[in-house]
């Protein structure tokens, strides 16, 4: 599948903004934080931000933008409609939690539910976003059980390296926290390569003979409908030599898994001033990471479109 | 709404043989001519006369070589939207653009709705839908609805025009709901068989298998052409003197 880099940044920004978005909305409610005016604008500020700037590049996928607002009405059976749904919603409580925590000062009563409210939603659209790509039966890679859970695991792990970068920055440095997000980065790469691995040994019943209704023996296609490339070819026919998806999954595993874990081991022990900047270093570089797991997702994806092509 | 009827009165679709199909593409221009400007029209051509020729088509006409241990055969293979019973391209649509008519059991795309997403192109396995980068919006088969219904038409012509066009009637349009429909006897008679159907989408149209191979044609090369007389002037002359 064709990488757009308007949707590989729309999933890993949306899943990093909804996983820091959840953690406010929990951990300041049960007084993890106290209701301070810098960590509630600059963490809710970067949640939110991280959320609408994902939200604003997925529609440069579509080809009439202008159109937007009417993928919310087919909630019933698409979704994509079901995320375009649960994303706005969960605008309303976390703007009221933002507005509790950072104009009122408070994270308790209404603003505490408000904050749980907008986790469980943050935490319901990137189930929908997993779902869009679950669901997809054509694409294998993606019809599979470690669809979901990956984009749960994803936006939890990057959603708390950014929330310790946050209370490093504040000098409100957690241990619990920094664990968590070594612990979280530890579960998102041993989820990654038990990907690969399902992936890698994929043996689907959808081939050439299935696919020209030609049972028995070899189908090998003599010649395309067309001499150039094609939408389908340049949608759904996307390769990369397979020594660049080896490459690309070890700076992969790199960015977004070693290199943030050796970082946050690091500010463990370091001094306060070090220890922030070290940890901002951590989700910076986990983004980027993220950012190439996310093409590769779609870049080794095979829609079965291509076995027409004999690809 | 893009939530499927749960019972469709008919279901028009097509059957392809291909035992006949001879991969001429008079299908494939065909439709293309009639439905530029049709009821999805128009099938845009981006760069028609330069190097990198891109457009929007309906249908496309493969070739394949199949192997089996009764030998080899080359087989043209068109395809075009099946018009699925359970169609995914309608369902993950966000808009409601793309629908399932309950009453012919035909997917289109209401392109007013379309927003381009492009999602519906990756739900079908198939490759049946084609995005247009100049409009914008998603385009599909329409199995020729401007076509099959028009009373303006003489009643012969009211088939899709790539059955209308193909030389070896290797296409064929009726009700695949109805099982004493010719087009059923057809699919009944020839084993017609669904593409993918372990991926579960149900398509409607069918394409028949090639037939058997057998043993009625020539199984050794006719001899090659003597000339009817012999060759007179220099030229024969030099014949004769060889030949002897």
């Amino acid at each position: 599948m064709h990488p757009a880099f308007s949707v590989v940044f729309f999933t890993t920004a949306t899943g990093a903004g909804y996983g820091l978005l959840a953690l406010l909305g929990v951990l300041g409610p049960l007084g993890f934080i106290a209701p301070d005016f810098w960590p509630g604008f600059v963490g809710m500020g970067l949640a939110l931000g991280l959320i609408a700037a994902g939200l604003l590049s997925s529609t440069g996928h579509l080809g009439r933008p202008e159109r937007a607002w009417r993928a919310f009405s087919q909630w019933r059976s698409s979704w994509l409609s079901r995320e375009g749904v649960a994303s706005v919603a969960t605008f309303i409580p976390a703007g009221l939690f933002g507005l509790g925590w950072v104009i009122l000062g408070r994270l308790d009563g209404w603003v505490a539910a408000a904050g749980l409210l907008a986790a469980i939603c943050a935490v319901i659209t990137v189930c929908m976003t997993g779902m869009i790509y679950a669901s997809l039966k054509p694409v294998a890679q993606w019809h599979s059980p470690y669809t979901l859970p990956g984009y749960l695991v994803f936006s939890a792990m990057s959603g708390c390296v950014l929330m310790n970068a946050l209370l490093q920055g504040f000098a409100l440095a957690s241990k619990t926290l920094l664990a968590a997000s070594v612990l979280l980065t530890l579960l998102g790469w041993g989820w990654k390569l038990a990907t690969w691995r399902h992936n890698d040994r994929l043996e689907i019943p959808t081939n050439a003979n299935t696919a020209t209704g030609l049972a028995g023996g070899t189908v090998r296609s003599l010649e395309w409908p067309h001499t150039e490339e094609n939408y389908l070819l340049k949608e759904m026919g996307f390769r990369i030599a397979r020594k660049h998806a080896a490459k690309l999954r070890l700076i992969t595993q790199a960015l977004a898994f070693g290199v943030p874990i050796l970082l946050l081991v690091a500010a463990l022990a370091l001094p306060w001033p070090i220890a922030a900047l070290v940890s901002a270093l951590a989700a910076i570089v986990q983004f980027a990471g993220m950012l190439v797991e996310r093409w590769l997702f779609f870049a080794e994806a095979k829609h079965t479109v291509m076995l027409y092509y004999g690809r | 709404m893009t939530c499927l009827p749960s019972h469709t009165d008919k279901r028009l679709g097509l059957v392809i043989d291909l035992d006949t199909c001879v991969g001429c593409q008079a299908c494939v221009t065909a439709c293309k001519e009639w439905n530029t400007g049709g009821h999805m029209g128009p099938l845009t051509d981006i760069d028609p006369y330069g190097g990198h020729v891109d457009g929007v088509w309906f249908n496309r006409v493969h070739s394949y070589e199949h192997v089996t241990e009764m030998g080899g055969r080359t087989v043209n293979f068109p395809r075009s939207c099946l018009h699925c019973e359970t169609p995914a391209c309608v369902t993950v649509c966000p808009t409601g653009a793309s629908y399932k008519r309950a009453s012919d059991g035909i997917v289109l795309i209401d392109e007013d709705k379309c927003i381009g997403c492009k999602l519906c192109s990756w739900a079908c396995p198939y490759g049946a839908r084609e995005f247009d980068t100049d409009v914008g919006v998603m385009k599909k088969c329409t199995l020729c609805v401007d076509r099959i219904y028009n009373d303006n038409l003489a009643e012969g012509d009211r088939v899709p025009a790539c059955v209308a066009a193909c030389p070896t009637s290797a296409r064929h349009f009726g009700d695949l709901g109805d099982p004493q429909s010719p087009i059923s006897h057809l699919v009944a008679e020839r084993g017609g068989v669904d593409l993918m159907p372990e991926l579960g989408y149900r398509p409607t149209n069918k394409y028949l298998p090639p037939r058997a191979h057998t043993q009625r044609a020539a199984s050794v090369p006719a001899k090659a052409l003597e000339p009817v007389r012999a060759e007179g002037g220099f030229l024969g002359w030099v014949d004769r003197m060889l030949s002897s």
